[in-house]
């Protein structure tokens, strides 16, 4: 069964005061995400990521098309006790404490009383704030509060999490642990979805990402595949500016820093580089192929026309 | 997809129930609402009266005793509304209400107008306290002295009212002093001092106030008076002339046609509706209709009082 | 369903009791009765009346202003800082959540009631030493007072469904000075005629009434209250808020969040 599936979801808002214009935020969407996948949804600014956790929560209602998470549409309340949602810079209820939001959001959920007690406890130490129960959320700092956010996502021990950009507002050790613990969700065999435009975070962690733009699904790859792709090109480094000339002549882009030199050129134009530099003396220092990024394929992707998707 | 389809009937289930129960509480509520208002008809207004003095009240309204006043003038007006229909002889909170009233908006001149006229009146037609009717204009005039109908209306109650025609002519003549003023207080001032007959100088109280007023209400009061002051001119015309016939005839008439085939009618004789007049055998004259002619004197069945002493004669 | 709308209760309830603004009001209701007091020493042979008269006066402005200022958040100041996204992913259906909401204010209201009740019984045993028997009318008054901030928090709860705090606040306290002088409008309305009546005496049904509800100069006097005024009162009061509920409900059902 498939986690997620949405059927030509799209949703437009009718934006402005007096004079209402039309602005699709989301064009018509099919998705499926299997059961067990972490699943990174990628996209610019103002892509439509979170319109479309938004409309898989019922927390706006689309304009057109359906969808079914965990095999029942998502508008039943019943399935909502499966999933948990973070969502972007998420502001809770300041006057609790984290323990008594997370036992608030527990309680929502359906957990009994001795359950609760024991998960708030667990969940604030997997979160790293294990000190932070009897504190008042409104003197939480800004990453603090997104680790509440995510402890509350799986309080209720959900089969699929929503996260919506769940690294923004950490410092780089808050990252890290967030990325084990997504990693840890998906060990323990939940669905991950989650939105970023950090590509990094997406390819340390995905089995397969899509790129969202303007509204538009670009493309899905499975990352894997993706990194594999060689592209065609090598990076050269040397010392001895000599050479330089000659390598622009053969057309590659050269970044001289000092004496050391960098410059990326095609697999084909390698014997030729190589060549020059030995005859104007200089030192060989490395040459790397150049192995495609996640970036690559999202930019690639970004100026690409719509494809469809087959899978 | 079954579920959506079930997801669908569950939502417009939902909406559909928030919908009736809005609808049947909403209905059932206004009902309730019209139990309770039965039982607080009377209450409501009993409860004007704990407001111990219009001086507090008004400064418990927060500068909002325009409003307030136009609360209580309609509370006064519903007051007296519903007493009259009730045939009520007793008004007794009609003048505290307008107390209250005028007390919270001095400027209310047609609190002042028909407040006098309800006070003034005999009961049913009003409370019968001409006395509290003069001393609200009184009133009136002190905070307006420059309204010449506030004058019209004191002469009017002094003449009509209280049967004083020396206060009536000093009231006319003060209110033909007041810049803009009706031409008209002039000449009623006159009539007052020269004591004028008493129906023609009613007719010309009445008359003035028909010309002059705007409230449609004040109007249709003044015209109700203005027919019965026909009555009472018609009924001892005509009663005169039945008895004219029963002098020449040695018997009395023993219809109209009978009158006018004498030559002494020239028509059926109607009153001011339009109706014929009834003659009876013995000579008396009545009108169809007594109840749609109030303040009348003449032309009443034997034993009605008549309601309005304006042409009662004075000792 | 009854767990959870009982939870969102508790927690608008433990909001309430932990904004300090809350124990202003309080405060300052508290202080109004004890001036009141000191107000009828001044007057001579009414300081009873002017006791009960002022102190439930402040007990019912108080709690009305209470009512409107948080009612008036319930739902659209959740919905701007964005607190109901982690709520309404939950298995919570919209209107549990409206419900919760509307019980979790008036718990509160109940509660501040309860405390400035016993501030006020509390002066006028000072004044008068001891009770009579028809100072259990008193308590119908405050009951009553109750009644009213049911009403007013379905209202207020209605309005922030769908619309600003800041006109929601100005809609609600404009409804509710309407709805004191319902009764008047009632009868104005009732002095035209045909279609042009028509308006404005549904338009005076349908606000909240209030004038029944507000025995407090009668009691004042130590007149009863009927019994079947109370029960009237009950029924009207609560159907009235429960028919504001449910629009506010039927509205929040088919709200987009922003
Ligand atoms: N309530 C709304 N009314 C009108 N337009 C909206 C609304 N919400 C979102 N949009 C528009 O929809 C588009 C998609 O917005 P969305 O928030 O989904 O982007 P996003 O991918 O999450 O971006 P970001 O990375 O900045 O969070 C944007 O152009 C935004 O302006
Ligand atoms: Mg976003």
């Amino acid at each position: 069964m498939a986690a997620i599936e949405t059927f030509a979801l799209g949703k437009t808002y009718l934006a402005g005061f007096l004079r209402k214009r039309p602005k699709i935020a989301l064009k018509p969407l099919t998705l499926t995400v299997p059961e067990g996948e972490v699943f990174g949804y990628l996209g610019p600014n103002g892509a439509g990521k979170t319109t479309t956790l938004k409309l898989l929560m019922g927390l706006v209602f689309p304009s057109g098309g359906s969808a079914k998470i965990l095999g029942r549409d998502w508008r039943d309340p019943a399935v909502r006790v499966n999933i948990g949602f973070l969502p972007e810079q998420p502001y809770f209820y300041d006057y609790l404490t984290a323990s008594e939001l997370l036992d608030y959001y527990a309680q929502l959920s359906g957990l009994a009383a001795s359950q609760r007690r024991r998960r708030i406890g667990e969940m604030l130490a997997r979160v790293g704030l294990p000190e932070a129960g009897h504190t008042q959320l409104r003197k939480f700092s800004k990453g603090m509060l997104q680790r509440v956010g995510i402890a509350q996502a799986i309080i209720h021990d959900p089969k699929l999490i929503f996260l919506d950009e769940p690294m923004s507002g950490l410092d780089p050790i808050g990252r890290r642990e967030v990325r084990d613990l997504i990693q840890s969700l998906k060990d323990e065999g939940k669905t991950v979805f989650f939105s970023t435009h950090i590509l990094s975070d997406a390819e340390a962690l995905c089995d397969r990402v899509a790129v969202l733009h303007k509204g538009e699904l670009r493309g899905i790859g499975v990352v894997q595949d993706l990194l594999a792709r060689f592209s065609g090109n090598v990076e050269i480094i040397w010392d001895g500016a000599a050479a330089l000339p000659a390598l622009q002549a053969l057309g590659c882009e050269c970044h001289p820093t000092g004496e050391t030199i960098r410059a990326v050129l095609a697999q084909d134009q390698l014997d030729a580089a190589i060549d020059a530099i030995r005859r104007a003396h200089g030192r060989l220092m490395s040459i790397t192929p150049v192995r495609a990024s996640l970036e690559d394929y999202f930019l690639e992707k970004l100026n690409d026309t719509p494809v469809e998707v087959a899978r | 997809m079954p579920t959506t389809i079930d997801l669908m009937n569950h939502r417009t289930a939902i909406t559909v129930t928030l919908a009736t129960v809005m609808t049947v509480c909403l209905a059932s509520a206004v009902v309730l609402l019209r139990r309770i208002d039965g039982m607080r008809s009377g209450a409501t207004l009993e409860e004007v009266l704990y407001i111990p003095s219009p001086k507090i009240l008004k400064r418990m309204s927060l500068g909002y005793n325009g409003l307030l006043a136009d609360v209580y003038w309609t509370r006064a007006v519903q007051y007296f509304g519903a007493k009259h229909r009730a045939h009520a002889m007793q008004y007794q909170l009609l003048a505290p209400l307008l107390e209250v009233t005028t007390e919270l908006d001095p400027h209310l001149i047609v609190a002042y107008q028909f407040g006098s006229t309800f006070l003034a009146q005999k009961p049913p037609e009003g409370a019968g306290r001409p006395d509290k009717a003069v001393a609200l204009v009184e009133r009136g005039i002190q905070a307006n002295p420059n309204r010449w109908q506030l004058y019209y209306e004191l002469g009017f109650l002094e003449y009509m009212e209280r049967h004083d025609p020396a206060a009536a002519a000093r009231a006319f003549e003060r209110g033909s002093q007041v810049p803009g003023a009706h031409q008209f207080l002039r000449v009623l001032a006159a009539a007052m001092a020269q004591q004028a007959g008493q129906i023609a100088t009613a007719r010309m109280l009445w008359t003035t106030t028909y010309e002059t007023t705007e409230d449609k209400m004040i109007r249709f009061n003044a015209l109700k008076h203005l027919r019965a002051l026909r009555v009472d001119e018609d009924v001892p015309r005509l009663e005169e002339v039945a008895a004219e016939f029963k002098r020449r005839n040695g018997r009395p008439a023993s219809g109209w046609a009978e009158l006018i085939s004498a030559g002494l009618l020239r028509g059926i004789p109607v009153d001011p509706l339009g109706r014929p007049y009834k003659l009876l055998p013995d000579g008396r004259v009545e009108v169809a209709d007594p109840d749609s002619l109030p303040f009348i004197n003449q032309g009443l069945l034997p034993g009605k009082k008549p309601e309005s002493l304006v042409v009662e004669k004075k000792s | 369903m009854i767990n959870r709308i009982s939870a969102i209760s508790f927690n608008t309830f433990r909001e309430a009791v932990r904004d300090r603004v809350l124990y202003n009001l309080i405060f300052f209701a508290l202080l109004l009765v004890a001036a009141a007091l000191l107000f009828g020493q001044i007057s001579i042979g009414i300081e009873r009346i002017v006791l009960i008269n002022l102190g439930l006066t402040a007990v019912s402005i108080f709690g009305i202003v209470i009512a409107i200022f948080i009612g008036i958040g319930l739902v659209s100041k959740e919905m701007d800082k964005r607190t109901l996204y982690t709520v309404l992913a939950r298995p919570v259906r919209r209107w549990e959540f409206i419900l919760g909401k509307f019980f979790g204010l008036v718990g509160t209201l109940v509660v501040n009631t309860i405390f400035m009740a016993i501030g006020f019984f509390a002066a006028l045993l000072y004044l008068v030493h001891h009770f009579q028997r028809s100072d259990t009318y008193l308590l119908v008054a405050i009951y009553f007072i109750v009644l009213q901030f049911v009403i007013v928090t379905a209202v207020a709860l209605l309005f922030s469904s769908f619309s600003s705090p800041l006109l929601s606040a100005v809609f609600a306290f404009a409804l509710y000075i309407i709805g004191t002088f319902a009764e008047d409008l009632r009868a104005f309305a009732a002095l035209a005629h045909g279609p042009a009546g028509w308006i404005p005496t549904a338009a005076a049904y349908l606000v909240p009434n209030f004038s029944a509800l507000n025995v407090i100069s009668s009691v004042a006097h130590g007149e009863s209250v009927a019994r079947t005024l109370i029960a009237y009162n009950t029924g009207y009061a609560l159907l009235y808020a429960a028919a504001a509920t449910s629009a506010a409900a039927l509205i929040f059902e088919h709200r987009n969040l922003k």
